[in-house]
């Protein structure tokens, strides 16, 4: 353990790979310096547990109704949260509704910021007229009420998560391009692109190569803030029955239902939203860290 | 035959419906092995000039020729070959995501050369640096260093011709000196020719062997190493130029006692 901590430590590699590894190696001691940080890959990572593991950790099946046992209060033998309107145990729904809410985010996650990576690095690179169309789509995009587009996508493609997601994705990536093009208009005219420019690099390369690392930060950075948002847009689509459909288990559903009962079973509707708030929490702590991490300037210090 | 010739070239910048000219009819030709530099103060044009031959600011009026040929437009993977540049700021031009060997191994890749691990090493041990700084980041490394890292990088595709954009400005003095020689060096050992842009008559004395005096992106004069050394100068404004650093002068190690 000790000679392989010490190989990987090596201030002076000898091979590409143990470069590599170490540098993976120098990231994972800075993020786990930094508490805020461990919590939320914690928090994260307790969400994949759960997601992966919900048959065997949930104590219910998430859809068996049972009108008798209808809005129990927590803590209630048998229902540690509560139950619904329909008498579904609410721990059951929320472990099953966390594979829903990562297969969402896990979508989004990896469409939305590359296609604005991609529009916006590409928009910045370039310039001219390529920008000027580029930009003025995503301001169209932008213009629009994020909720009424996916609305009016989900109503064109039909209701469910795939379209969900898709919907979503389609009006989150305007603001990936925006700080991407910013962030590429910095970088386009440094001495390091005009060096790699003469040493014979194509567009592609240059942009895919040295641009998009530079941008990678901030967007993460924005990715993990948005993620809050992204949950909650799958609510209200879900809500409006355009999203995921009941009976599932999905958590902006979950609060949707419990909204008739706020004031008298106010559980039906916290239980859900504490738990969208907890993996909101954890993402923004997390990207909070991966930003230091994915700084090579912070490593020395 | 000249390797680089430059005829009557002009640059002219547009910015808001106004012209500026930066460079206006500056011809000059430099032979093979040999070193060029171009002196003037900030504005003259002298770094419009290698900016220009690189495809990096445009050509309005003029001819560039590399060995007999015009430089084609784009300037493609063949002219990355033939000539490269060391720009001014070495905090500036290594990319700060990227380690060394990353940064040195590029070039290759994008020629689709071979036994880049080789490669790599014998470029930092040619720099005088030692191989185990490969995998480190720019802002690992001191000023100096990230200088013959750049220089080193510019060789990787062993190219005959170097543009140096003052290549020492940005260093300290005991460095400059160390970073000079080591492109002496290089420019005996590859027979490399040099075409040099600096604002301090020093640091061209002991680079080069012919320099033109450029003011208002017009070129003044043409001096020869040996004009430079006796004070040949015709014109007043090489004359100054020549004063406001001829005490330095005195002080450098290659100049011959007068």
């Amino acid at each position: 353990m000790t000679t392989l901590r010490a190989w990987l430590a090596d201030p002076n590699p000898t091979s590409r790979r143990q470069a590599r590894l170490g540098q993976l190696w120098l990231a994972w001691v800075r993020i786990r310096r930094n508490r805020l940080a461990m919590a939320g890959l914690v928090i994260v990572g307790l969400l994949l547990v759960v997601a992966i593991f919900a048959p065997l950790l949930a104590p219910h099946n998430p859809l068996t109704q049972d009108l008798s046992r209808r809005l129990l209060p927590p803590g209630t033998p048998g229902n540690l949260l509560g139950t619904d309107d329909f008498g579904r145990d609410i721990l059951s729904r929320i472990i099953y509704g966390s594979r829903i809410t990562l297969y969402i985010i896990a979508l989004v996650a990896v469409t939305a910021p590359v296609l604005g990576l991609l529009i916006g690095t590409v928009a910045g690179y370039f310039g001219g007229w390529i920008d000027a169309v580029l930009m003025r789509v995503t301001d169209i995009f932008l213009a629009f009420p994020r909720l009424i587009l996916a609305l009016a996508l989900v109503a064109v493609l039909g209701p469910g998560i795939e379209n969900a997601v898709l919907a979503i994705a389609l009006t989150a990536w305007p603001p990936y391009a925006r700080v991407a093009r910013a962030e590429t208009l910095t970088v386009r005219s440094s001495d390091y692109i005009a060096a790699i420019r003469l040493q014979g690099a194509s567009a592609p390369r240059i942009i895919a190569g040295h641009v998009v690392p530079m941008c990678l930060p901030s967007v993460i950075i924005r990715v993990t803030l948005d993620m809050a948002g992204v949950i909650l847009i799958a609510a209200g689509l879900g809500f409006l029955g355009l999203g995921v459909l009941p009976p599932a288990p999905e958590w902006g559903l979950m609060i949707s239902s419990g909204r008739k009962f706020l004031f008298e079973q106010w559980w039906v509707a916290t239980m859900p939203g504490l738990a969208i708030f907890l993996v909101s929490l954890g993402f923004n702590l997390l990207g909070d860290g991966l930003r230091d991490v994915l700084d090579p300037r912070s490593a020395s210090r | 035959m000249s390797l680089i010739e430059i005829e009557n070239l002009s640059v002219v910048f547009r910015a808001k419906g106004r012209d500026v000219r930066a460079v206006e009819n500056v011809s000059l030709s430099i032979d093979a092995q040999e070193s060029y530099g171009l002196v003037g103060e900030s504005g003259s044009g002298k770094s419009t000039i290698l900016r220009a031959i690189c495809g990096m600011a445009p050509v309005s009026g003029g001819m560039i020729r590399i060995a007999g040929q015009p430089v084609p437009t784009p300037r493609g993977r063949a002219f990355s070959t033939q000539v490269q540049m060391v720009f001014q700021d070495p905090y500036a031009s290594l990319h700060p995501r990227h380690t060394i060997d990353r940064t040195l191994a590029e070039p290759l890749a994008i020629h689709g050369l071979g036994d880049r691990d080789s490669r790599v090493v014998q470029a930092l041990t040619d720099v005088g640096l030692p191989p185990a700084f490969r995998f480190r980041y720019p802002h690992q490394l001191s000023g100096g260093q990230r200088q013959r890292v750049a220089i080193a990088r510019a060789l990787m595709l062993k190219p005959k011709i170097l543009l140096l954009d003052e290549p020492t400005s940005a260093l300290d003095a005991s460095v400059q000196a160390e970073v000079l020689n080591l492109l002496n060096r290089l420019r005996a050992e590859l027979g490399l020719t040099f075409l040099m842009v600096s604002h301090d008559l020093a640091v061209i004395d002991h680079m080069c062997d012919r320099i033109m005096v450029l003011q208002h992106g017009r070129q003044v004069e043409e001096l020869t190493r040996d004009d430079l050394a006796a004070a040949r100068m015709t014109t007043p404004y090489a004359r100054s130029l020549f004063d406001a650093s001829a005490d330095r002068m005195l002080d450098s190690p290659t100049e011959p006692a007068r």
